[in-house]
């Protein structure tokens, strides 16, 4: 369906909806920030990530990119499953690609590690969601971002995402960030209290400055990691990620729920 | 008028200080949570909704069914619920009451909660659920106090509550219907993204809303003087029975959609309703306890001779609002959370603080009802001794 249409049907929609509430807010679902600018953000820029599932299957690889993300941002480490914050973390294929996998396929492969993270959505359900616009698709460069002073722990952005991308602070994380001899806290990022969502930020605070962010820096330097996730701006025609998706065979997640995932992998 | 809910007998003061004591454990419950977060709850990061949103999402369904009073006796002129809608309006005044309760407390940051006013989102289900709710709170408040007050003097209410009235009949199906909303749009959760839930939604609630105003209206009659009348008990009866098996019927075809195209993504949902997934069956008991209750219900309240019992009567109203607090208040949310999308099958089961909070935002209601009832009966008691 072409862009066009869907905007169309989805405003149609909203004013339905509006109407059916009975509502003076009708003008206020016309507006619609975030699906009105959405051809403006595929225009402009959006931030992408390869990942290669070959190199990934190095276990040291898949450590050092979820360590280094973790420390970069002051990501807790909370033993309880139930409680656990992870921004990029190992899931099993057969779990993370349930539609390229059959009752055939091998083993190895069904139960083969992929790292996942937030597929900063080119439609992301979870900004349509949100209450407060406490997350929202940054136009500049279409992260999905999170501002975690107002979020109010609503946890609807959750139920949303059909990746399991965020984490909610059940309890006040802080106390599971891993200091050092001083006291002091791996790096300078904002630590979150308890009762607000995060997720991974495609390291934004590093791009402002010019960096990679920290999962690919760091498996570069493992040795045979080199590549192992690659990062770029789709909007440039000479990056390193339009490079590999025009040449390699790669897949992205749930593409059939039509939210335009941003992390893609090279099988 | 609001003297009379000062003034009262033993029994009044015992029964606010019942509610008033669950709401106080409740409270000390809610100070635990807000000081040490919700992992005192059962939830967790696949289950991220659990008894609070469920509660939340019954008692819409309960404040929206004030309308199958306020319908009848105002757009057909219906006499008989003369005395009854206004129990069906303070019911729905205190419905949406613990629902807004309901959610605050399930929120991570409720200090934050006018963030939803002052940053307002429409594209956002949430944001339209608190509209029409604080809406619905506020109109039935009105008109609850301005007829009831006209009435206290025997005189007609004043000609601009009409049009206030009128538009509460939509607006109760509006807010139901934008609660089904908030699941029933996210192509991630296969088990609620279906267009009946809506529906269903409306059905199940006009089949427990007049169950329950049935149950208060029998405790009104055998405990204080005022009669909302039989007629109008057996007419309520009869419109549960005709929502019992609209519900059902829905169910039934959410149940052959799922069964008949076999896709597993449908089915997983209910297979760990019904009978469990991989080994992991928590509500499996509770289902089958509302299936066999839905079944006994839908056949004994469509019997006209059987529903005519008071004791029965009561006792097959207290059996659906069981059976619907377990589709609804207990299973429909949760299930949608199982699997979670990356197959994982985590099981949620409410701990004591989280009960003791979600007793205490029912007793909150139950007490601000118990008071809107004896000024109800009190002013009723008055105007008939004149």
């Amino acid at each position: 369906m072409s862009e066009d249409r869907r905007t169309f049907l989805k405003e149609a929609g909203f004013a339905v909806l509006g109407l059916g509430c009975g509502l003076p807010l009708v003008r206020g679902a016309f507006a619609l920030p975030q699906h009105g600018t959405e051809e403006d953000v595929q225009s402009s820029s959006q931030w992408a990530m390869v990942v290669d599932l070959e190199k990934c299957l190095n276990e040291e690889v898949r450590a050092v990119s979820a360590a280094a993300c973790h420390s970069e941002h002051n990501v807790p480490d909370i033993p309880d499953p139930d409680d656990k914050i992870a921004w990029i973390w190992e899931e099993k294929y057969k779990h993370v690609f349930p539609d390229q996998v059959h009752e055939h396929s091998p083993v190895e492969m069904r139960e083969m590690p992929v790292l996942v993270l937030c597929n900063h959505c080119t439609n992301p359900p979870c900004v349509r969601v949100c209450p407060t616009k406490a997350t929202w698709k940054r136009e500049s460069d279409g992260i999905v971002m999170m501002d975690q002073h107002r979020c109010i722990g609503c946890r609807y952005c959750m139920a949303a995402c059909p990746y399991g991308s965020r984490s909610f602070n059940w309890r006040d994380p802080r106390e599971f960030i891993q200091t050092d001899g001083n006291g002091e806290m791996p790096s300078d990022f904002p630590t979150r209290t308890k009762g607000v969502v995060e997720k991974c930020n495609f390291c934004a605070e590093r791009l402002r400055d010019g960096r990679q962010p920290a999962c690919v820096e760091a498996v570069d330097a493992v040795p045979g990691g080199e590549g192992a996730l690659t990062f770029g701006n789709l909007a440039e025609p000479d990056s390193e990620v339009n490079r590999i998706l025009s040449e390699k065979h790669t897949i992205s997640r749930r593409v059939s729920l039509g939210t335009g995932p941003n992390v893609f992998y090279v099988v | 008028m609001l003297q009379d809910a000062f003034r009262g007998g033993k029994k009044y003061w015992i029964l606010l200080g019942i509610w008033g004591t669950l709401v106080v454990i409740g409270l000390a419950a809610y100070g635990r949570q807000l000081s040490e977060g919700l992992h005192i709850t059962g939830m967790n990061q696949d289950v991220t909704w659990g008894l609070y949103i469920s509660q939340f999402t019954f008692l819409v369904g309960v404040a929206a069914s004030a309308v199958m009073v306020v319908l009848p006796y105002y757009l057909h002129n219906y006499k008989a619920f003369g005395r009854m809608v206004i129990l069906g309006e303070f019911l729905a005044v205190s419905a949406v009451l613990m629902c807004a309760v309901f959610i605050v407390v399930d929120m991570g940051q409720p200090t934050r909660v006018v963030n939803v006013l002052l940053h307002p989102s429409p594209n956002s289900l949430m944001f339209w659920d608190m509209m029409v709710l604080m809406g619905y709170l506020l109109i039935n408040l009105v008109i609850g106090a301005v007829t009831f007050e006209a009435e206290r003097k025997g005189a007609p209410p004043p000609r601009w509550v009409k049009p206030l009235i009128y538009l509460s009949i939509p607006w109760a199906v509006s807010i139901h219907t934008v609660t089904a909303f908030l699941y029933s749009g996210l192509e991630a959760r296969t088990f609620w993204m279906t267009a009946i839930l809506a529906p269903r939604f409306l059905a199940s609630a006009f089949a427990s809303g007049p169950s329950l105003l049935i149950l208060l209206a029998l405790i009104l009659r055998r405990f204080t003087r005022f009669d909302a009348g039989w007629e109008a008990i057996q007419k309520l009866a009869t419109i549960v029975a005709y929502a019992l098996v609209i519900n059902l019927f829905f169910v039934l075809m959410e149940l052959f959609t799922a069964l008949y195209s076999d896709m597993p993504h449908h089915l997983h949902a209910f297979e760990y309703l019904f009978v469990g997934l991989e080994g992991h069956a928590a509500l499996v008991p509770w289902m089958w306890v509302g299936a066999t209750l839905t079944l006994f219900t839908v056949v004994l309240m469509a019997i006209p001779r059987i529903r005519a019992q008071e004791n029965v009567l009561a006792v097959l109203c207290a059996a659906v609002i069981l059976a619907i607090w377990i589709e609804k208040g207990l299973a429909l949310v949760v299930a949608g959370f199982i699997p979670s999308p990356l197959g994982q099958i985590t099981e949620y089961a409410p701990t004591a603080p989280e009960i003791a909070i979600t007793v205490g935002v029912y007793a909150l209601g139950f007490f601000v009802l118990t008071v809107l009832y004896k000024v109800v009966v009190n002013v009723r008691e008055r105007l008939e001794a004149t």
